[in-house]
Order: C-alpha cells, then sequence, then structure tokens
C-alpha cells in the first residue's frame, strides 16, 4: 500500500473551492488541456480523479478509457453551473451494460 | 452445426469428456453471473442514493462558494485559500469482489486542524460555509468515487461472464452433442454393415 493523491480538475472556479481542502486542484480552460491534464494525472499517483461535467462531457472518450482500469477513479462532479445529468447517465450506463435492461432508474417515471 | 471429426471410438471418448467439463464450466459461470448480479444490484443502489446526495450537497456548496466569491475581490479569495489548511492523503488497497478487484479506498485526514486558511477579518460568511460543507463531504465523495469504480468494473465482468455462458450454452454444447451423435450413428452404421458383410460372406461359403 502507498500513499495516493486526490486530483479535481474542472474550470477555475469550481476546483478554486476545493483547494482548501488539501487535494490537488487543476485548473483547465480548453477540453484538450482537460485530456493532456488526465492522461497526466493517470500516469502519476493519482487514484482519484473528480471531474466536474462540464469538461467531462466534451472528452467522453477519455472518460471511458479508464472505465476498465482499477486506477484512477474518475469520479464525475457537478460544475458550478449545477448538474447536467451525465454523472448518473454514467451509472445508468454500467446498468445497461451488465443486466442489459435499465431496471434502477426505469421506476422513477412510475412514482 | 457438428465440427469435423474422423468417425472413431477413440474421438467419440474424447468428446464425450469434453462434454462433462464444458457444462460443469457452464454451471460454474452460471452460478458466477447470478452471484455477480446480485451483489451489482445492491452496489447500483448505493451508487445511486450516494450520487443524489453528493451531487445536491455539491450544489448547495459551490453555489455558497460562488456567492462568497461575488462579495469578495478575486484576489482576497484567492489568497484566501491559497495554502490550503488541511491535508488529504489516500490509500488504496484492493478488493477481491467475486474475482474483480476493485479498489478499497481508506482516507487519512488530519484530524484536529482547522478547516479555515484564512482570518475571518476580510472574508464573508458564505465562504465559511461553503468550505464547512465541502470538508463535511470529501469522505462521501471519495466513497462515491470507490463504488462508481466498483460497478463498472463488475459491469465489465459481468458482461464478460454472460458471453462466456453464452458461447458454451448455445455453441459448444449444442455443437459437441451434435458431433456425438453423428460418431454413434456412423459407427452403428459400420456395425451393422460389417453384420450384413459376415451374413452374406457365411452364405457363400456354406
Amino acid at each position: 500500500m502507498s500513499m495516493y493523491k486526490i486530483a479535481v480538475v474542472g474550470d477555475k472556479d469550481t476546483v478554486l473551492a476545493f483547494k482548501s481542502l488539501g487535494v490537488d486542484i487543476f485548473p483547465v480552460l480548453s477540453d484538450r488541456e482537460a485530456s493532456f491534464t488526465i492522461t497526466r494525472l493517470a500516469k502519476e499517483n493519482y487514484a482519484v480523479i473528480f471531474i466536474t461535467e462540464q469538461i467531462a462531457k466534451e472528452i467522453p472518450e477519455k472518460i471511458d478509457q479508464f472505465r476498465s482500469q482499477m486506477l484512477p477513479a474518475i469520479t464525475l462532479i457537478p460544475g458550478n453551473q449545477g448538474t447536467f445529468g451525465i454523472g448518473i447517465g454514467e451509472v445508468k450506463k454500467s446498468v445497461e451494460k451488465a443486466i442489459g435492461v435499465d431496471i434502477i432508474f426505469g421506476k422513477e417515471g412510475e412514482e | 452445426m457438428k465440427t469435423r471429426v474422423n468417425p472413431t471410438r477413440m474421438e467419440l471418448t474424447r468428446l464425450k469428456r469434453q462434454i462433462v467439463v464444458a457444462r460443469r464450466g457452464h454451471k460454474l459461470l452460471k452460478d458466477k453471473q447470478d452471484e455477480l448480479i446480485k451483489k451489482f444490484i445492491d452496489l447500483i443502489k448505493e451508487n445511486k442514493r450516494l450520487r443524489e446526495e453528493v451531487e445536491h450537497d455539491l450544489e448547495m456548496a459551490l453555489k455558497s462558494f460562488t456567492m462568497a466569491r461575488s462579495q469578495m475581490p478575486q484576489e482576497v479569495l484567492e489568497e484566501s485559500l491559497m495554502i490550503p489548511a488541511a491535508q488529504v492523503n489516500i490509500d488504496v488497497g484492493k478488493q477481491n469482489i467475486m474475482s474483480v478487484n476493485v479498489p478499497k479506498i481508506d482516507i487519512h485526514l488530519q484530524e484536529g486542524s482547522n478547516i479555515y486558511s484564512y482570518g475571518l477579518a476580510n472574508t464573508s460568511a458564505e465562504l465559511d460555509n461553503a468550505i464547512s460543507i465541502l470538508s463535511g463531504m470529501l469522505p462521501k465523495m471519495l466513497k462515491l468515487s470507490e463504488i462508481e469504480k466498483t460497478c463498472q468494473l463488475m459491469a465489465d465482468e459481468i458482461e464478460k461472464t454472460r458471453r462466456r455462458v453464452n458461447a458454451l450454452e448455445y455453441v459448444m454444447i449444442p455443437s459437441m452433442e451434435e458431433t456425438i451423435k453423428y460418431i454413434t450413428m456412423k459407427l452403428d452404421e459400420n456395425e451393422r454393415s460389417n453384420i450384413t458383410r459376415l451374413m452374406k460372406i457365411k452364405e457363400m461359403v456354406m
């Protein structure tokens, strides 16, 4: 067991809020920059990467690339513009992949 | 769909042995799949709940933070947060759920230290609010991260297992059964033709 670090990637205004928690923040401006940052962080000792949905929705293929790897765990968080429902969409995608049909989220419509 | 084989007794024994192994493998994999799905459903429910919670709290915290930003000059805000008061380290171990390796995250927070990295004079109360919500949320966010990763990895494994189960159930086992049938028929046929031949010869000799 070795020590791992936590990273937060996103627009400057959102990540700044996390600075005081002692996690490493990486403000990015473009999706290209975000993509490079994630690749770099994955090689370094980052186990958990939080990324804002605004940025994440521009680089879905980069996020998918790490889906089947154990580390790093890339987790989507809502940015300061609120949630776009992509994070919960990722959960839905897992369900569909594993079971074939969505049995967890389908219930919401009935309630 | 039978495979092309020589209809010999040896081939038949070989195939019969193989089909026993295939059937046992199929049963084992099917059990594994059922168990994986059972665990997965429990986890995914937890995942959904946690994600909704985190998203809700985080939105509140970020709203406070945005408010704070509008009330304070940019430089003062950045300066206040420049040096973090807390230090977070995490340990990542491995956990094995049904032969899927998933990460297990342990968090090491420095306890007792002040979470505010700034003096109270120049900053707004909204900022204090945002920071206090956020610092309380970090363990929950990490937990979400861990569970979400687990779910993703398990979804992969379930998909893989399902493919294997289906390949065995619908392709390999039926094909072997057919081949075995073909060989038995062929061997029987040979037997019969042999008997007829013998009878014919006997008739000629007598």
